[in-house]
């Protein structure tokens, strides 16, 4: 049974911009909201997973978003340093939370950004992680030094798809559900050398967050508007969930965002 | 150019890091050069590379660096050099770092600054609040002056070996033997020439008296005529011996077929007479005394003269820089925007000229003696041709093919 960690968007809200999705005039419904984010949670229940609650504090609206607290690797935590000051403040409470249920704390050096899950996801037994828009390259080497596993550092480059887990997202049988122009041409490049089968997402869908798709074995579960995909992973002999995740994405976030596993690997 | 050592680490080959800082360093318009790499050799082993970034401004560099730090370049810690002071006027502090010719730069508070000029034999004075750093003489420092100590935080860059088959000098860099032919160089050498008047180079003669007494002195002043010359550099006794040839036909009192003149062994005496009379080989020109020669036809086309004198110099006739040091400083000054120099028959003159080259500046020596040409060649070993032959026919040669194509468009020659 695999273990996540999942914050209610009791504080949830836009209340600054810090990617091109987020603009206070378009606010979330907090009703809304509630509504998408109990479908996760009861989605997620379904499909066999233990969920823990972290309890929402105020001021920290993007708490919610728990896949950006840190990257949890065996009984090991490495808590997120958050690049922009809004949620930085959001770190000890998570290093708390899992310092509190047994996880051994691994802090990296304050001068590395790094946003966890975000930015960091396994395929097989490679760690691909994004840089640029919120982690740092030099973080990628100090995780991988903690960790002693390969690390492919791809560059970042449309801003709309700020972390890792925006563009890019690998499924159990060593095949990967990715969206290239957020890649630069070597990261590109290093992808196509380390995944055995790319599935490319179409633009259109890429801009329903469909990468940021939880996957729990053959069960995908991903926010809805992405057909094409939805039918390319159901040839693949996956199960697709697909739930409305509007209220999220106005804050640039969808399923995987608001999804931390504990552990991402054993 | 100028450069700094960038590291990666990680797993900078398998992320396609390392190549990718490679490229980006080369379509910047910079160059690389790779130190040192070590490549992990277990999948999880993370590799390391040191890179010389080099960028012909430190802002271009400045700018690149900071681009390449977005991929994990982490700018290698480079010590800063040691300085000095100067313990007295015209003394360098122990341990004083000695110049070469090429190209210097000298880290100071983590910042690269060229040394210039590029002069060999000197030492490096930096002046850290207007964050320059200069080659010094003895007599160019005073007490106090911060002077580089050690080698540390001092990067040499040597003049780098063209690859191009049209470049001349960098193509044969050689010398050419008494028995080995020397048309086709003297060709090239000529369509060199006109290359360098089409780019506003300055072309310097430094001139021995054997011009004059072989009687090669005219082809020298048609190639002054062609506006092919900027410079002459050249000694007293060589302005006096065209001064004779001009007023008495004659150099050391002998003719140039040979014959003694009637009285000839006292002309030189009364050329260096007429012209200390006349208050200058300027003022001899203007009066019509001097009306033919190498030295009027310097004047006529507003060629530098710099002549220098020696212990055996008699007069000196008015113009000659007789102080040494003096002598240096004006050498250096008329040298600093030099690009071609040909060293004609004259090994003393040569080797003084040779040393204050910049590396890059093209240098032509010819000599009848082989080891004259060996030594002055030495200070340019990329930049370089040597031809062990007699002045005049090589002077005739040259003024014959460059005669042959014309002279320099007025409009292409600024005067000076």
């Amino acid at each position: 049974m695999r273990e996540l960690l999942l914050c209610p968007p009791d504080f949830y809200g836009i209340e600054y911009e810090i990617n091109p999705w987020m603009s206070r005039a378009r606010g979330a419904e907090a009703a809304l909201a509630q509504k998408q984010w109990k479908e996760l949670y009861a989605t997620l229940s379904k499909l066999d997973c233990k969920i823990h609650l972290v309890a929402p504090q105020p001021k920290l609206p993007d708490m919610v978003f728990t896949a950006n607290a840190g990257l949890t690797v065996g009984r090991k935590f490495i808590p997120s340093n958050f690049r922009h000051q809004e949620r930085a403040g959001e770190a000890p409470h998570f290093a708390k939370w899992m310092e509190e249920h047994g996880y051994e704390i691994r802090w990296l050096p304050d001068d590395l950004y790094f946003e966890g899950e975000g930015d960091a996801l396994f395929g097989d037994d490679v760690l691909f992680c994004g840089y640029k828009f919120r982690s740092d390259i030099q973080s990628h080497r100090a995780v991988a030094d903690m960790l002693g596993c390969l690390v492919i550092s791809l560059e970042l480059v449309d801003p709309r798809f700020y972390h890792l887990d925006t563009c890019f997202c690998s499924l159990p049988d060593g095949t990967a559900v990715w969206f290239p122009a957020a890649f630069e041409e070597y990261g590109q490049r290093a992808i196509r050398e380390h995944v055995t089968e790319l599935i490319e997402v179409l633009p259109e869908e890429a801009m329903h967050f469909s990468c940021n798709a939880v996957v729990i074995e053959r069960d995908i579960v991903l926010s809805e508007g992405a057909p094409k995909l939805v039918a390319t992973l159901r040839d693949h002999g996956y199960r697709c969930h697909q739930l409305p995740m509007s209220e999220f994405i106005k804050a640039g976030g969808a399923c995987k965002c608001l999804t931390m596993f504990m552990p991402q690997r054993q | 150019m100028f450069s700094e050592t960038i590291e990666l680490r990680g797993h900078i080959i398998d992320s396609l890091i390392l190549p990718k800082v490679l490229v980006q360093i080369l379509t910047h318009g910079a160059n690389f050069k790779i130190g040192e790499i070590k490549i992990g050799k277990k999948r999880a082993d993370q590799s390391f590379a040191r890179i010389e970034v080099s960028a012909e401004t430190t802002e271009a560099l400045d700018e690149l660096v900071l681009r390449l730090r977005q991929h994990g370049a982490e700018v290698a810690k480079r010590a800063d050099a040691q300085l000095a002071q100067a313990p007295a006027d015209g003394v360098f502090p122990r341990e004083f770092y000695v110049t070469t010719n090429q190209q210097t730069f000298v880290r100071c508070d983590g910042k690269e600054i060229e040394v210039q000029p590029a002069m060999m034999d000197s030492a490096i004075a930096v002046d850290r609040k207007k964050h320059s750093a200069r080659a010094v003489k003895f007599f160019d420092v005073s007490k106090g002056d911060e002077v580089v100590v050690g080698h540390q935080g001092i990067r040499v860059v040597p003049v780098q070996r063209s690859t191009s088959r049209t470049d001349l000098f960098q193509f044969i860099n050689t010398t050419i033997d008494a028995d080995e032919p020397k048309s086709a160089i003297i060709r090239e050498l000529a369509r060199e020439l006109q290359r360098a008047r089409r780019a506003k180079g300055k072309v310097a003669i430094v001139a021995g008296p054997a011009i004059v007494r072989t009687g090669a002195g005219e082809h020298l002043v048609r190639l002054i005529e062609l506006r092919y010359v900027d410079r002459l550099f050249a000694g007293n006794s060589f302005a006096v011996y065209d001064v004779e040839r001009a007023l008495f036909g004659t150099s050391l009192g002998m003719n140039l077929d040979l014959a003694f003149a009637r009285g000839g062994h006292e002309n030189h005496m009364r050329a260096i007479n007429a012209i200390r009379e006349a208050g200058g080989i300027s003022a001899a020109v203007q009066k019509k005394i001097l009306t033919g020669g190498i030295m009027h036809a310097c004047v006529r086309r507003h060629v530098d003269i710099v002549l220098t004198g020696s212990i055996r110099d008699e007069g000196p006739i008015p113009g000659v820089t007789i102080d040494v040091v003096e002598a240096q400083k004006v050498m250096r000054e008329k040298l600093a925007d030099v690009t071609h120099v040909l060293l004609l028959a004259t090994i003393q003159h040569s080797l003084a000229v040779a040393s204050m080259l910049a590396p890059t500046v093209k240098t032509v020596c010819v000599d009848i003696d082989p080891s004259a040409v060996e030594r002055a060649v030495e200070h340019q070993p990329l930049q370089s041709i040597g031809l062990v032959t007699d002045v005049e026919p090589f002077l005739q040669e040259l003024a014959d093919c460059i005669a042959d194509s014309g002279p320099v468009a007025a409009g292409d020659r600024k005067r000076q």
